[in-house]
């Protein structure tokens, strides 16, 4: 009876959930329902995943209004494994948040910033498993609009600055979208997405239906923050809270990402956006260029965060030169890095985060000593960073292969050299984290710093664990992603 | 127990021994070191247990788990990484006993952490010895590379992070940006990456393409030291010395060179390579490294430094028996994995040895320090016969059938290689010895009569007077009044016992070769 009705609570849990952290005000409470209103759809993901695994789609028509007409909810391999990756990573960052938020924002303020969360959780699963058009543009609102609270929460004053930055950008990429989905809307009548396949087809080249394309592109490009639009990106996680910028690298990115790909693939379908208009190509070279820009720019970061903020952009990069090749090995490889990003960049920010609990500050020279003063934190950093750089053994290394073997397969080969190159300035901006880290003493007047509260090294560590984990045993992270790859291709050959 | 068992006992009993380690901590040394010592007996017992199947021909094969479909991590065991892993695995007791005595007689702090890291070093290179695919072997290889840095750095001092840098940078770079592209490019071209024999790519890739994947493969895997990325190794000598004896003269460095071997044979394919000649590049290439990395040797007053650069040299021997692909040179290339290994190792503890009983580290520092520690510069003798080729070491088989391989297939560049790097052999690794005998105290004769038997290039005479100078070496700084102080016996012991282990392979070479043969591409070619 419940069952059938998990794909709507799977946004309706943590949509109600919202509103009662703010009555709730005494201590802990509100984390206590946030974290239990996370797991709850944590749970209701992975119990979808291995649904959709075993009986193909699962559809709910909400109020029972039939698709078209009513707004339905599509839970497809792709939104599936979505689903499962962001609400895993963000039910263990949960674990994470109790300590460093009260650290970060006292008790005070605590409800508040559940609530935000809570509203950014809903809105993002909302957006991954909403198979109506402008019902995603209205989830993309909902969380955009809460994780400029959560941003400004940070307890710098810039913070301020770096969300109003986002809110200017972001509010322009939602309207992008909106704008895309009512020039799709004029022309076909309809919102549903399957329903905007069928009828997009019939269009061929119109001109109103590549304006609507380039806007929707356009729109989940700067939500996904792919070079060169994604100049809000390094100051809203610089700034955040850590366990904010955790949450948002590990989620919001990766949301924008499905975005670009259901619009690309399931709306308007492979065949007019890779043979019509061939994007591949541009989206190949702005990954790549993009890739080593943010790159360089992170080598040259004296913040972790922002280092680590860089990175994200380029990472992104390699999952957009994974869908651009639009074979199957490429999409899929596309999506395991974003499985495998999530993992790698929320134990990269948890560690971080750690530091900053201890030391009060992520700058690289408040790094000085840490080695040997919170030496579990630091080697978390170390093995996050290792499944950065691609090393074997970790789920880094996984997306790599498949990203290399995808180019190969298409004959990609100098892309493919590019990028291993670009995977040794990851080398180059983790060590410089690194190495103050195990070979410069901590400043003088340093007072005794001990290692890290239990909690947050737990949740560090299973983000870790899970590293390793997805990088040996691949058959959920890489069969599910070639699950998706299938789906959204069915038959498309470049 | 069957091969099947002992092949993942051998590989983890190491990983096992990493946790003891950590557990027993810097509180419990004593219980820490024994830990230490019984895993390293365990898994050399357990690779010497894989011994008899292998010789009899068995390949026995165990697959672990599947990381990607097609592509599991898999440990299969032939000849040649039989060899490897023993060597590896042997040398691990005798380093083990001598790290004790130098960590703790050198005062080096943080000796659990480096021991811990030294056990999962010594599972890796043996993954990389048993590896059943490039795929499985890569693994390995990066554990090796990771797992040596805190090695390399473990002083945590300006120059350790110097050291470090360069040691990361150049492993991680050729191997991420090379050896990576070349493994998915043999993935997607050959659809396996299996260890066959008779290899993987005949008739798959070919013309200037296969040329580009061979060099792909022999720069991807710097751990070999070519020139110009041998730099990481000097670098490396930053290092404890226990770490520059068993990881930089064998497992690390001899995993590079092996890994060399099993793609030429395995996945190039000898009659593949020789067909096709894209090998004859690194033939020069190899020869220029031996060449100019000795001449470097000659230049260099650190003797760790001196020793380092031999090293790079050396492993270019067995870069060059790989190029030239015939199975002759093959052959002397795998024997030179292991009596290089002595050597080097001997040379090594004996510098480590040096420095804990004098705290002295340059070559013109040496001079009359033979009196002190007559055992340990002997052994040093011993063991730079034995890099040198000389008989009656081990050292002579693989120079031998290096040579022979390359006369056989026409190289002349490379037999004239192989002649004037003995010379430079000499010339670099004698001084110490000679400084140490003879400057200043007295001359003595027996100088010259080593000396000679090096320069004789490997015939009788020399093999008698060695063990004469050994007894009046004894004798001499005994009455001298001044005494032997040498370093403390685990320090002395294991150096006394590899260099032994050079003069036994020079009369046990044979059961090596049997071994050897087992390759199907070189059997039967020594009858």
């Amino acid at each position: 009876m419940i069952s059938e009705h998990l794909p709507v609570l799977q946004v309706v849990v943590p949509l109600i959930a919202a509103p009662i952290c703010i009555l709730l005000r005494r201590d802990d409470t509100a984390w206590g329902l946030a974290t239990l209103a996370t797991w709850i759809s944590f749970i209701i993901a992975g119990s979808m995943f291995v649904e959709v695994q075993s009986a193909g789609a699962l559809s709910y028509a909400l109020g029972s209004w039939p698709a078209p007409w009513g707004i339905q909810y599509l839970v497809d391999p792709l939104n599936a494994f979505v689903l499962l990756v962001v609400s895993g990573v963000s039910a263990v960052v949960m674990l994470f948040a109790r300590d460093s938020i009260l650290d970060e924002l006292g008790r005070e303020r605590e409800n508040l910033f559940y609530c935000a969360y809570l509203l950014v959780f809903a809105g993002l699963l909302g957006v991954t498993i909403t198979h109506d058009a402008f019902n995603l543009f209205v989830f993309l609102e909902i969380s955009s609009l809460a994780t400029y609270v959560l941003i400004a929460a940070g307890r710098d004053r810039r913070a301020l600055v770096a969300s109003f930055q986002y809110l200017i950008i972001g509010t322009i990429g939602a309207t992008f979208i909106v704008l895309g989905v009512g020039f799709l809307y004029a022309m076909t009548g309809t919102l549903n997405m399957a329903d905007l396949a069928d009828r997009v087809r019939a269009y061929d080249t119109n001109p109103a239906i590549i304006v609507a394309y380039a806007f929707l592109v356009i729109g989940a490009t700067i939500k996904l923050a792919l070079f060169p639009l994604h100049l809000w990106l390094p100051n809203a996680y610089t700034f955040a809270p850590s366990m904010v910028s955790a949450f948002l690298a590990a989620t919001a990115t990766k949301v924008g990402f499905y975005v670009l790909m259901r619009f690309v693939f399931t709306v308007f379908g492979p065949e007019f956006s890779f043979d019509t208009l061939s994007v591949g190509l541009p989206l190949a070279i702005l990954a790549i260029v993009g890739i080593f820009a943010t790159s360089i720019v992170a080598i040259f970061q004296n913040d972790v965060k922002r280092m680590l903020a860089y990175s994200s952009v380029a990472q992104i990069g390699y999952m957009v030169l994974g869908m651009s090749l639009a074979t199957t090995t490429g999409v899929a490889a596309g999506l395991i890095h974003l499985f495998n990003h999530s993992l790698i960049k929320a134990a990269l920010f948890c560690s971080v985060g750690c530091i900053v609990y201890r030391l009060g500050s992520s700058h690289i020279n408040s790094f000085a000593g840490a080695g040997r003063r919170m030496p579990w934190t630091m080697a978390a950093f170390c093995a996050g960073g290792v499944s950065l750089i691609g090393l074997p053994m970790t789920a880094g290394f996984i997306s790599k292969w498949y990203i290399i073997l995808a180019l190969l397969e298409r004959g990609w080969w100098p892309i493919a050299v590019l990028l291993v190159v670009s995977s040794i300035l990851a080398v180059i901006y983790i060590w410089r984290a690194v190495e103050p880290a195990y070979f410069r003493e901590p400043p003088a007047d340093a007072g005794p710093v001990s290692e890290a509260p239990l909690v947050l090294l737990t949740a560090t560590w299973i983000l870790v664990f899970a590293n390793i984990w997805f990088g040996i045993e691949t058959s959920l992270n890489v069969g599910g992603a070639f699950a998706a790859a299938e789906s959204l291709l069915s038959g498309y050959a470049p | 127990m069957s091969a099947e068992v002992l092949i993942p006992i051998a590989i983890f009993a190491p990983l096992v021994g990493m946790v003891l380690i950590l557990l027993s901590g810097d509180e419990r040394p004593n219980q820490r070191d024994a830990m230490m010592v019984l895993t390293s007996v365990v898994t050399f017992a357990a690779v010497a247990g894989i011994v008899p199947e292998v010789e009899a021909g068995g390949r026995p094969r165990v697959e672990l788990l599947e990381i990607v479909p097609g592509l599991p991590i898999a440990f299969e065991v032939e000849p040649l990484g039989m060899l490897f892993g023993l060597i590896a695995s042997f040398l691990w007791i005798i380093t083990s006993f001598y790290g004790i005595g130098y960590m703790r007689g050198h005062h080096e702090k943080n000796q659990t952490r480096f021991f811990a890291c030294f056990a999962v070093a010594i599972s890796a290179a043996l993954g990389v010895a048993f590896s059943a695919n490039m795929f499985t072997l890569f693994v390995a290889y990066e554990v090796l590379t990771l797992s040596t840095y805190p090695l390399v750095a473990h002083h945590q001092d300006h120059e350790a992070q110097r050291g470090g840098r360069i040691y990361l940078g150049i492993l991680l770079t050729t191997s991420i940006c090379l050896l990576l592209i070349a493994i998915v490019w043999t993935w997607v071209a050959a659809g396996t990456l299996d260890f066959t024999p008779g290899g993987i790519l005949a008739g798959r890739v070919q013309g200037p393409e296969l040329a580009i994947l061979f060099f792909l493969y022999m720069y991807g895997i710097g751990k070999a030291a070519l020139m110009p990325i041998h730099s990481w190794l000097p670098a490396a000598m930053v290092a404890p010395t226990p770490v520059s004896a068993l990881l930089h003269a064998v497992a690390v460095v001899k995993a590079g060179v092996f890994t060399v071997l099993k793609v030429v044979i395995y996945i190039f394919g000898l009659e593949h390579l020789v067909d096709t000649g894209v090998s004859q590049w690194f033939v020069y290439v190899a020869g220029f490294t031996v060449i100019a990395a000795s001449c470097i040797a000659l230049t260099k007053d650190n003797l760790k430094a001196r020793l380092a650069y031999s090293t790079v040299s050396q492993l270019s021997y067995i870069v060059l028996g790989a190029a030239i692909a015939t199975p002759f040179a093959i052959l002397g290339s795998a024997m030179h994995i292991a009596m290089h290994a002595f050597g080097k190792i001997t040379l090594f503890f004996c510098a480590g040895a040096i420095m804990v009983a004098t705290h002295k580290t340059k070559i013109s520092q040496l001079n009359g320090l033979g009196r002190r520690m007559p055992f340990t510069f002997f052994a040093f003798f011993l063991g730079a016969l034995c890099v040198i080729g000389a008989p009656p070491l081990g050292g002579i088989w693989s120079k031998w059938h290096l040579l022979m391989g390359a006369y056989d297939a026409g190289q002349i560049i490379a037999v004239g290689v192989l002649l004037l790097s003995t010379v430079l052999n000499i010339a670099y690794l004698l001084p110490p010895v000679v400084r140490a005998f003879l400057l200043p105290p007295k001359a003595e004769p027996d100088h010259g009569d080593g000396s000679e038997a090096g320069h004789g290039g490997g015939h009788g005479e020399g093999h008698n007077d060695a063990p004469g100078d050994h007894g009046s070496d004894d004798h001499r700084g005994d009455d001298g009044g001044r005494g032997i102080r040498e370093a403390p016996a685990l320090c002395v012991v294991p150096l006394t016992l590899t260099a032994i282990g050079c003069l036994i392979l020079f009369f046990l070479a044979e059961p090596l070769f049997g071994l050897l043969e087992g390759i199907s591409e070189l059997g039967a070619i020594r009858q």
